[in-house]
């Protein structure tokens, strides 16, 4: 699937449809041109780069501008929230370390969520796809035996594989019947919470061993020490969690193949336009259903780092909203892979930096009216440029047709 | 004792559809007009959150409740000029303003001194004494009755009006309604508002009708009900209908059957609405009663 670049194939930067990829002449200069033209009319054109970036720095400012002045509503000063936001996320070496760790799945999510959106299908059901990676590899974890490295890469690899089973019943009720994604990946988180809650209930499934005299949680045992995820540094100094390497290793993977591969090629053309992407030969079915599971997969992995590198034991609640933030990381990384490193890095910030703002009086909900305000601000200004160019070519239409008219009269 | 277990039920099943009916009228509408609306949740729990503060504010309940359902009307009119004059991808603007309702209800409830409030009970003599059915029609809060008006209002309104008419064809084929003249995109974003105005309505009764206080995250996922409710109702407002009160039924079920002595599994309970709707979708998108247009953008143009 994902064949390695050739010199003949349509890809690289020059064939890239992407609106901020540079066109260097080459050899399939004609050729780009031609799919650029092919794809121009459907693409949501939003003005140049230039303006779109200094737009986006005006709404970001107003984003964090609402995000003070909610402080100061609520009686909170926003340059003391600021600086304890600041080291609550990177000011020590613990704190930073809890950034990483907190920035870890959201980036797997994001990632993934950007090969989903990119082939046109939009995933909002990761919080379920997490939820159900990380019940699959407890059950590895905890009922297998072996090697630890063995028992630890195959918790991770069944974790992606339960996320992408999980997302790829609503890629098969897409193909084979029809039905949107949107509803049907958001109607599963449900299924999903239901399911994990379920599964921790029943002694028989992965409920906690009954211990004497203590009550049971809705909860699993906890996976054996050797079987977590290994740590670089000892806490309270600086600790890098291996889940971090392997989510920053896979941004850049999927960054590659989405921008240099003949797959990834496809997938992209599939995203911007089904209908020359159809009569181009690729199957809508195959290309966009194996993007929602590798979506999925992403997000089971997501669900398998949190599982065995922070809190190590299956909880209803250990989702912790990472797949609906990390579905905002791809959302403010506008889909692209290598960008969502930084997001996920500033969303992790305002995750670890919002776990001390009760210590400020202000409630630490600010964070997630930020996290959305951020998303609005790096959203909306393509489509609003859009629209300032459609009204400025109607007034344009109508001064010529104006200048018609009044030629014709005189 | 059958019939008295059954009343309470029904009772708490009704108390439960409430708030789902009300937002079903909006939700339902949106849909039709091709918007599939998914900032429900946020316009319930905004207008949840604004009842409890404004009658928390003036002491009148009735008042919150009528502000809730502005206040649903904003996040309405928010999602109708992003997604239907600013064409971002309506899901993106719904998913964010779920996120933006959540934080910021939140945030405003744990920063502020609240005070519970509820509107009224009505309970009508002699009906109310009706065995089984009398408790659970005749006794109840009063906004509860504003459904026997409601309910027939939308379906009048999109089945016998001009503007329904147009709102269907928005929905069903939107370049052949612009190319007869109709404002695809105005459209939308009127039926967005009714779909706020609704919603709002609903989260407002949830909180100063069926609960009489605020709490962080109430809604808990109704909006995504609601949601299911028109998709398991085949997208017509009877069946959304049906499935609200067959929603509603199961969560009283789930409520009632501790007490009564029944086992029965409640994460089976509570996950059965979104089997259903899964499985009606499923069913359904072959006799083609979605919406033809449904969640997509309008944009003039070669399609």
């Amino acid at each position: 699937m994902s064949a390695p670049t050739r010199p003949d194939t349509p890809s690289g930067p020059g064939a890239s449809v992407g609106p901020s990829a540079s066109s260097g002449p080459g050899v399939l200069g004609s050729a780009d041109r031609a799919v650029r033209a092919l794809l121009a009319p459907t693409r949501n054109s939003g003005g140049s780069p230039l303006a779109v970036a200094a737009l986006t720095v005006v709404t970001v400012a107003a984003a964090l501008g609402i995000t003070a002045l909610l402080v100061a509503a609520v009686g909170g000063a926003p340059g003391k929230v600021f600086s304890s936001m600041i080291d609550g996320s990177v000011g020590s070496s613990s704190s930073l370390s809890q950034t990483l760790l907190e920035a870890t799945p959201l980036l797997l999510v994001a990632v993934g969520a950007c090969v989903s959106s990119r082939a046109g299908v939009f995933n909002i059901g990761q919080e379920g796809q997490l939820l159900i990676g990380a019940a699959v590899g407890a059950y590895v974890g905890l009922r297998t035996q072996g090697p630890p490295a063995l028992v630890l890469t195959m918790t991770l690899v069944c974790s992606a594989l339960g996320g992408a089973l999980w997302a790829a019943i609503p890629a098969v009720m897409r193909y084979r019947r029809g039905v949107d994604v949107v509803v049907s990946t958001l109607l599963m988180i449900f299924l999903a919470e239901q399911l994990v809650s379920f599964v921790v209930s029943q002694p028989a499934l992965l409920q906690e061993t009954r211990v004497a005299g203590q009550v049971v949680a809705p909860q699993s045992d906890a996976l054996a020490p050797s079987f977590r995820l290994p740590m670089i540094g000892d806490y309270p100094g600086f600790t890098l969690g291996a889940g971090a390497i392997i989510a920053l290793a896979l941004a850049v993977v999927v960054s590659l193949l989405l921008s240099r591969s003949r797959w990834g090629f496809k997938v992209r053309m599939l995203g911007h336009n089904p209908l020359a992407a159809r009569h181009a030969g690729v199957r809508e079915a195959t290309f966009g259903g194996v993007a929602l599971a590798i979506s999925g997969a992403f997000s089971g992995l997501a669900g398998g780092v949190v599982l065995t590198g922070e809190v190590y034991r299956l909880q209803p609640g250990m989702s912790d909203n990472y797949g609906w933030d990390g579905l905002l990381v791809a959302l403010v990384a506008r889909d692209k892979p290598i960008a969502a490193v930084i997001t996920a890095l500033l969303f992790g910030a305002l995750r670890s930096g919002g776990g001390v703002l009760a210590s400020t009086g202000v409630p630490a909900y600010l964070i997630d009216i930020t996290q959305a305000l951020l998303v609005f601000a790096f959203v909306l200004p393509p489509a609003l440029l859009a629209l300032w160019r459609a009204a400025a070519g109607r007034r344009r239409q109508a001064a010529v047709a104006r200048a018609a008219v009044a030629g014709a009269a005189a | 004792m059958i019939l008295d277990d059954g009343s309470t039920i029904l009772s708490s099943a009704i108390r439960l559809a409430a708030p789902l009916a009300f937002a079903a009228c909006g939700e339902y509408l949106a849909e039709r007009a091709g918007t599939m609306n998914i900032s429900i949740e946020g316009m319930m729990i905004t207008g949840a959150f604004t009842a409890i503060a404004t009658s928390s504010a003036t002491g009148s309940a009735s008042l919150g409740l009528l502000i809730g359902a502005v206040a649903g009307l904003l996040v309405g009119l928010v999602h109708g000029n992003a997604s239907h004059r600013l064409a971002v991808n309506t899901f993106v603007v719904g998913l964010t303003l779920n996120v933006l309702a959540l934080g910021a209800t939140s945030f405003f409830h744990e920063s502020s001194e609240l005070t519970g409030h509820q509107v009224t009970q009505v309970s009508i003599p002699v009906l109310r004494d009706i065995p089984l059915v009398g408790e659970p029609l005749f006794v109840q809060r009063w906004p509860v009755y504003l459904l026997i008006v409601f309910i027939p209002l939308t379906w009048y309104l999109v089945e016998r009006t001009r503007w329904g008419l147009e709102l269907r064809a928005v929905g069903e084929n939107p370049q052949g309604a612009d190319v007869t003249g109709i404002r695809v995109n105005v459209r939308r974003r009127q039926a967005l508002l009714w779909c706020g105005l609704f919603s709002g309505l609903g989260g407002a009764h949830l909180a100063v009708g069926a609960v009489g206080s605020f709490n962080d995250n109430m809604t808990a996922g109704r909006g995504y009900l609601v949601i299911a409710a028109v998709i398991f109702g085949a997208w017509r407002l009877r069946g959304t209908m049906v499935g609200v009160a067959v929603f509603g039924f199961a969560d009283a079920l789930r409520l009632a059957l501790p007490a009564v002595g029944l086992r029965l599994n409640s994460q089976l309970l509570i996950a059965a609405p979104y089997l259903l709707a899964l499985a009606a979708m499923v069913a359904f998108v072959r006799r083609t009663r979605q919406p033809a247009a449904l969640g997509k953008p309008f944009t003039r143009g070669i399609v």
